[in-house]
């Protein structure tokens, strides 16, 4: 099947990953700089998959993320600015600076939360689609995980509880080789998300994650299966994450030749080539996408400095509804 | 001329609160191992034939994920009731209910909201030993987001477990399992209100306030008639709801008897007697005549054998000593 990525699709899809791309190096440069505090997970390198689920999503369906999450809200629909001031511990953010980076929830355009817990949103994806199940009003659930999480014991048991009761949830495995700094061969014998939900019953594919329409071939027909009740779906994308697995990790896990040779998988780069070579996206085109990336992201700047710092007075505000 | 009715069970009135509720709100969904057949215990008796197994789901034994499912589902707009067999396997879930049901509330900034209700049983019974015995609500108490609720009555558990599903956030609502077969004696007068957060004095005394929670509230009823017969008056209030706690009726009391005793069933160090200690010298401390007691398990495990397991338990004698105890302290022997 070819993928379906016409003109418009094709810039919507460069447009996210141009997004989460300069929005993602804009946190990085914040963070050295001391502007933005905490953990930071990046997903530089991964946008392709991010940017195809997202493509395949309705504002009405829920999507959960694990830490690495800034692209997957951003590819959902989430604010830059809310998103950015979040993550900077601003009132401004989408929680008022109490989720930030790696809790944080934009509910209102279905990104339901992120978590701090290795495969801890997984189960919560069932939830979700349970309820649409019951609702029957065609919506889906995504639950964006990383090879680190196919060890826990909540994605097995969540497959198990997903195929049996034919849940509309699309589990994505980002499978970008490393849990934190340890390679997935010293991890676990079964290297791939989809030997584990073939196990369950669950109809699942290994695809390229840097090779944006492969990842979108795979995701069409789950999302579809997710909404016509017809049951959940793995796709599993293997790819990498060229920056550490947090701002300021040393690397030293991983050989600078491993490095440069995903950079030159990068999935833009990658994207923007095919989509050349299709007549999808001229030079012109790119350039021009590229820098609203940027321009939206100096936006997103300039409304988290002008948040206010999270107020020492709400530090125990909304603790219950 | 009919036969009198029987009086309901604490678990008939279990039964009869979820039936309410999944009738009056079709967003009220019934999760977890057995239900659809009942419940191993028939708190969920016949709810599947009334209101289908789509909602009364009888999941695998897979505790963490089915709460963490049902965070999901209530993140959705769905009141999930989901029954832990025993509180000794909410330990699978803690992950789920600490870092998501509890949490998502503040982290979202007020964004998310997660009516969830967990009921578990708890509490020695029977010589079941060390993983279907403990009494574990203090863990629970402590984290930021949850409540807790202790019922010592079959009305209070019908009427707490439907505040607790009406609650827009998460709920562990904990049953003594020796209370299930047992109905309210007769001459109980129905609870005036069962709003979580709320304590009820079961008994009014002038000389000291025993403060108990669940099964040991009806021990300290019976010491408390022992007491009497020694001219002793006792106070008994039970708090109904660990978190929040009723400082206000406890502190009250407190402030009228100028003595405190905390029975639990739950071992002594580190349990919710501790923060209910704490709290009292805080708003009462200038009533006080005497240090506040502790009554609970001794700092061990639930023990299997039943010689082990009645040493291991509260006794009414043990609520007896405590309240002389205190009632006696500095007065010369």
């Amino acid at each position: 099947m070819a993928a379906p990525i016409d003109q418009a699709a094709a810039e919507t899809l460069l447009r996210t990953m141009s997004l989460i791309r300069a929005f993602e190096e804009k946190v990085s440069e914040m963070y050295a700089k001391v502007e933005i505090a905490g953990l930071l997970h990046l997903s530089i390198g991964q946008e392709a998959v991010a940017a195809a689920v997202g493509s395949l999503l309705r504002r009405e369906d829920a999507m959960y993320s694990g830490h690495r999450a800034h692209g997957h809200a951003l590819a959902k629909g989430a604010d830059p600015g809310k998103l950015m001031a979040e993550i900077a511990g601003r009132a401004g953010g989408y929680c008022g600076g109490k989720g930030g980076s790696m809790h944080v929830a934009a509910p209102e355009v279905g990104f339901m939360t992120a978590t701090g817990v290795v495969g801890g949103t997984i189960p919560l994806a069932l939830g979700s689609a349970l309820a649409f199940k019951e609702r029957q009003q065609g919506n889906v659930a995504v639950v964006f995980f990383g090879d680190g999480a196919m060890n826990s014991g909540s994605f097995s048991e969540s497959l198990n509880i997903a195929g049996l009761w034919k849940l509309p949830v699309v589990f994505i495995c980002e499978n970008n080789g490393y849990a934190e700094f340890t390679p997935i061969s010293a991890h676990t014998l079964v290297e791939r998300a989809s030997e584990h939900a073939t196990l369950f019953h669950i109809p699942a594919v290994t695809v390229d994650g840097n090779d944006l329409p492969a990842v979108l071939e795979a995701a069409v027909p789950a999302v579809s299966r997710a909404r016509a009740a017809e049951g959940p779906s793995l796709v599993e994308c293997l790819t990498y994450r060229l920056r550490g697995h947090y701002e300021g990790d040393p690397n030293k896990y991983r050989e600078l030749s491993e490095l440069a040779d995903w950079k030159a998988k990068d999935p833009i780069l990658r994207f923007t080539a095919w989509a050349a070579q299709a007549k999808l996206l001229d030079a012109a085109t790119v350039e021009r996408i590229e820098a609203e990336a940027q321009d939206a992201v100096t936006r997103a700047v300039e409304f988290t400095r002008a948040s206010a710092p999270a107020s020492p007075a709400d530090v125990a505000t909304e603790v219950y509804a | 001329m009919s036969a009198p009715l029987m009086a309901e069970t604490f678990l008939q009135a279990i039964n009869g609160a979820l039936r309410l509720e999944m009738q009056s709100d079709p967003n009220v969904y019934v999760l977890g191992e057995d239900v659809a057949l009942g419940g191993p215990y028939g708190a969920t008796k016949d709810l599947a034939q009334e209101f289908g197994e789509n909602r009364v789901i009888n999941t695998p034994i897979s505790e963490g994920t089915v709460v963490g499912l049902a965070v999901g589902a209530a993140l959705q707009g769905l009141r999930p009731v989901v029954e832990i067999m025993f509180v000794d396997f909410i330990t699978l879930a803690m992950d789920q209910l600490v870092n998501h049901a509890a949490k998502l509330r503040y982290m979202s900034g007020g964004q998310l909201r997660v009516p969830l209700t967990i009921r578990t049983a708890c509490g020695v019974s029977g010589a079941w030993g060390a993983h279907h015995s403990q009494s574990l609500e203090a863990w629970l108490a402590h984290v930021p987001g949850l409540k807790v609720v202790m019922p010592s009555t079959a009305a209070e558990a019908a009427g707490l477990l439907r505040a607790a599903i009406r609650d827009d956030n998460p709920v562990v609502f904990v049953e003594h399992r020796a209370l299930y077969y047992q109905p309210d004696p007769p001459d109980l007068p129905p609870p005036s209100s069962c709003e979580l957060g709320q304590a009820r004095v079961r008994r009014p005394g002038r000389d000291v306030t025993v403060i108990a929670t669940g099964r040991m509230v009806r021990l300290a009823l019976e010491a408390a008639a022992e007491l009497a017969a020694q001219g002793v008056e006792a106070e008994i209030v039970d708090p109904r709801t660990v978190q929040p706690l009723d400082l206000l009726t406890l502190a009250e009391s407190v402030r009228k008897t100028s003595h405190a005793v905390i029975v639990h069933e739950a071992v002594v160090p580190g349990g919710i007697g501790a923060e209910i200690a704490a709290q009292l010298q805080a708003a009462a401390f200038d009533y006080l005549e005497a240090p506040i007691e502790r009554v609970g398990a001794p700092f061990a495990p639930v023990p299997a054998s039943p010689t082990l397991e009645a040493a291991y338990l509260p006794d009414k004698a043990a609520i007896v000593a405590a309240v002389l105890r205190t009632m006696g302290h500095g007065q010369k022997a």
